[in-house]
């Protein structure tokens, strides 16, 4: 689990992230992502597929067999960019304690 | 909710033959069953298409829907006789190493009637303190309790005893060795009715579980027990250091009803009872032997040439060997049917399952010049697998977010399905066994994996339909060889086949395949090594016991969990286990290459090199002018990816091979293995590390036969692109219409 803290001087790589989250990126974003990627299984955001390839909706999971996964109520995805940078911002938040406006 | 489940009594199988078929749902009355072939696998919108035959074949459905519960959880189990029943005072004794005291009720020793409780159990209690629950027929149970719980991972001396006489209970642990911080001997004594008499009960004596009903068990022990010895008498606590290590024919063990010895028989299922009554047992869901034991003291590392020291049993709430249903329906199959990958689809109202195995050619007969070697070792290595749902570093290094399909969020919620070697014991400690006897929810067509790179995101079984389609698609005939099948006939399993093709992963093997298919090469065959990380671990196949391997990660290599000191040899056959690069079987040595890096989110294409234009190479890119090779594909985009390959002649590579093409920047999630590091520096990512990278190579070997690897687990998601026309397919199939040819290389 990373220790780096995650401040303002990062918003540089929010924004790399935002214009492409997958595939090559700089090494600062890595780490931002290794970050927000990287905390305990237990609430960690995932995507329920509800419909292969096509729709999702955002789960949390539990560190716990046999617990199901948890529905986030208020997000479906059409398209997974969409997914990653909604997270990405979720997650910013829980990190930083600041909304990401970008 | 499970749905829908099911699965097979084998997973290869000739024409002519039967298979048993298990199935169970809690959400139908009754449901149907349909023999199918699997062609492509893939139902990605962006993919070749889905594609199975229905083999006109009535499987003598409907059929009654029932729930068939799985018991996870191993014991040892001895069948009641007299003697227990005529036991008055008595006497347990054990020694322990528990890995989970104070999680839950945990049993060493029981004899109860499963429905009334009337008996007696040796436990660690909720709290983790040794005690003993007596219960006489009629009557309210007494509970004596240490009241102090045992500490986690250290060995302990514990004991139990009721004096009929006086009717008192006593109960007492102690730590082998003195431990810093850690509490040394406790006794505990309480009184309950005297004259309790054992004959009211009839029950088995269960070790490490209390029997419920039938052949269900609860209270399961986590950690090892080691020398338990039952008593006809109350034993002292001053005495059971002695009881312990004394020789049994002692006449101090006179009043010895039982000794079981797990050094004994360490490779079977079965335990031994040294005493003169020789109450031998039966173990039941696998738990791990071949563990260190209180005697152990890292003087020798082999259980086979120490096995005194190895004397213990490690047991878990989550051992899962076979699920033992009962049989829903038998199929035999169709005399004519061709050989290939085929299954058993259950369906009813809006579930279905797939219940897959492969369909052998008639016995001593090759019915196409190829063979397509089904990597089965592998799919249970990866059954069930949970890495995303347990490891927060997965999303990591697959670079998105992880999705979670319906079969993802099944083995969530049914811990009951079993572990793989993907995952640990519920106690920490690393899974060494993995049974087909089972239900596989990823060995399924249209299941989609978390691994499998951006795109189709395929992994294992289904990713590996990726070449059956392409050899449907190309109309080529193939037959199908088992990983099993290779274990069981050796080089007949091979024979007669012009070129042998292998699956995008076969990263397990056991020491019986490897020499099979190195056999096959050795003697002119042709191989086609259409994946990468394979050949990776040694595996090791029950000499008698179907459908489980053992596996266990020694030394280094990606792991799960690391096997711990002194314990790196398979309980199943004595082997030393781990790489099969530790082993002097690199696979660089059969396929000219060998695992380098790992990286799940976007393949890279292939850079063809100056060796491309050999002369010796001209029948591999015959019609391919591109020097660019694969920058497309199903799995990550590109045909280099997810795990990655590489010739290396410190490791193996022959000197002669060529190295046709090479991939190049990969991003930095892939990272290079552990096994290649012997000093941890920066620079070990895609982006920077030169030997993250994949290597398409071609040699030819002494006996006339030739070696084609891809060194990519991606290529196969490459093969349909723009409808099969494309420079990977162009050169998959290129290979394979020159290694059918029986000119000799």
């Amino acid at each position: 689990m990373s220790k780096y803290q995650i401040t303002d001087s990062d918003l540089v790589y929010a924004a790399e992230f935002k214009k492409q989250p997958f595939g090559h990126q700089s090494p600062g974003l890595q780490r931002i992502l290794n970050v927000l990627r990287g905390g305990p299984v237990e609430g960690k955001y995932i995507l329920i597929v509800l419909e292969p390839y096509k729709r999702w909706a955002l789960g949390q999971l539990s560190a716990n067999r046999g617990t199901p996964v948890k529905v986030v109520a208020g997000y479906k995805f059409t398209d997974l960019d969409d997914a990653e940078w909604t997270v990405f911002k979720l997650r910013w938040k829980e990190q930083t304690g600041k909304d990401l406006n970008l | 909710m499970i749905g829908l489940l099911g699965y097979a009594d084998r997973i290869s199988a000739r024409p002519g033959e039967t298979i048993q078929i298990m199935v169970s749902t809690d959400s139908l009355d009754s449901y149907d069953a349909e023999l199918v072939r699997i062609i492509q696998g893939d139902v990605n919108p962006d993919g070749p298409g889905y594609e199975e035959e229905v083999i006109p074949h009535d499987l003598g459905g409907s059929f009654t829907g029932r729930f068939q519960p799985i018991n996870l959880g191993s014991y040892g189990v001895v069948e009641d006789n007299s003697t227990f029943a005529n036991l008055k005072s008595f006497g347990v004794l054990a020694a322990v190493w528990p890995t989970l005291p104070g999680q839950g009720c945990q049993v060493i020793l029981s004899r109860q009637d499963p429905v009334t409780g009337v008996g007696f159990q040796v436990m660690l209690d909720e709290f983790g303190a040794l005690a003993i629950e007596i219960q006489p027929k009629g009557g309210k149970s007494t509970i004596c309790s240490t009241g102090h719980a045992l500490a986690k991972e250290i060995w302990y001396a514990v004991t139990a005893s009721y004096e009929a006489e006086t009717g008192r209970l006593t109960v007492g642990q102690v730590p082998l060795h003195t431990h810093p911080g850690v509490e040394g001997m406790v006794t505990k004594s309480c009184a309950t009715n005297p004259n309790l008499s054992q004959d009211t009960v009839k029950a088995p004596i269960m070790l490490a579980a209390q029997r419920t009903s039938g052949t269900a068990s609860k209270h399961h022990f986590n950690g090892r027990i080691d020398s338990p010895r039952l008593f006809s008498r109350p034993l002292q606590m001053a005495e059971v250091r002695d009881l312990l290590d004394i020789d049994i024919r002692h006449p101090d063990f006179g009043d010895l009803i039982a000794a079981w010895d797990f050094s004994i028989g360490i490779s079977s299922d079965k335990i031994s009872d040294v005493s003169a009554h020789r109450f031998h047992g039966q173990l039941v869901n696998l738990p791990t032997r071949g563990v260190t034991g209180r005697k152990w003291t890292g003087a020798e590392h082999d259980w086979t040439k120490m096995p005194s020291h190895y004397g213990a049993i490690h047991f878990h709430d989550d051992d899962l060997y076979n699920c033992r249903w009962d049989v829903d329906f038998s199929v035999t199959l169709p005399e004519n049917l061709s050989s290939g990958v085929y299954a058993v689809r259950l369906y009813g109202e809006d579930e279905e399952y797939y219940v897959s195995f492969a369909i052998r050619p008639p016995i001593g007969k090759a019915t196409a010049p190829v063979a397509y070697l089904l990597p089965t070792a592998s799919y249970l290595a990866y059954a069930n697998d949970r890495t995303g749902n347990e490891f927060s570093e997965t999303e990591i290094v697959t670079g998105r977010l992880l999705q979670f399909n319906k079969n993802d969020l099944l083995l969530q919620e049914h811990p009951e399905l079993g572990l793989c070697f993907y995952n640990i014991h519920n106690d920490g400690s690393a899974n060494f066994y993995s049974s087909r006897l089972r239900p596989i929810i990823n060995m399924q067509p249209k299941h989609i994996g978390q691994l499998g790179g951006i795109g189709s995101n395929l992994w294992q079984f289904n990713a590996d339909t990726h070449i059956t389609g392409w050899l449907a698609h190309i109309d080529q005939s193939y037959d199908v060889i088992t990983d099993e099948d290779l274990e069981k006939d050796g080089f007949s399993a091979l024979a007669g086949y012009q070129t042998v093709i292998t699956g995008t992963h076969p990263e397990y093997y056991s020491l019986g395949m490897l020499d099979t298919i190195q056999s096959y090469v050795n003697t002119g065959g042709r191989l086609m090594y259409l994946g990468a990380n394979g050949f990776y671990w040694r595996v090791s196949y029950h000499p008698e016991m179907p459908g489980v391997i053992e596996c266990r990660k020694s030394e280094d290599g990606i792991r799960a969990a690391a096997p711990r000191s002194g314990e790196n040899y398979a309980s199943f056959t004595g082997e030393y286990t781990g790489l099969w690069r530790r082993n002097d079987r690199p696979p660089n040595r059969l396929v000219g290459i060998g695992m380098v890096a790992q990286g799940f989110d976007i393949s890279a294409p292939y850079h063809r090199t100056e060796a491309s234009h050999d002369p010796r190479a001209a029948f591999i890119f015959d019609g391919v002018d591109d020097e660019i090779i694969g920058d497309f594909g199903l799995s990550g985009g590109g045909a280099a990816g997810l795990e990655l390959d590489a010739a290396n002649p410190e490791t193996g590579t022959p000197p002669h091979i060529l190295v046709l093409a090479s991939s190049q920047n990969h991003t930095d999630v892939y990272m290079t293995t552990p096994e290649e590091i012997n000093d941890p520096v920066p620079g070990l990512g895609g982006s920077e590390a030169e030997i993250v990278r994949s290597d398409m190579v071609f040699f030819e070997t002494l006996a006339g036969g030739a070696v084609f690897s891809t060194g990519s687990i991606a290529w196969a998601g490459s093969l349909s692109h723009d409808a099969y026309d494309n420079n990977v397919a162009k050169i998959t199939t290129n290979v394979l219409k020159r290694f059918m040819n029986k000119k000799t290389f």
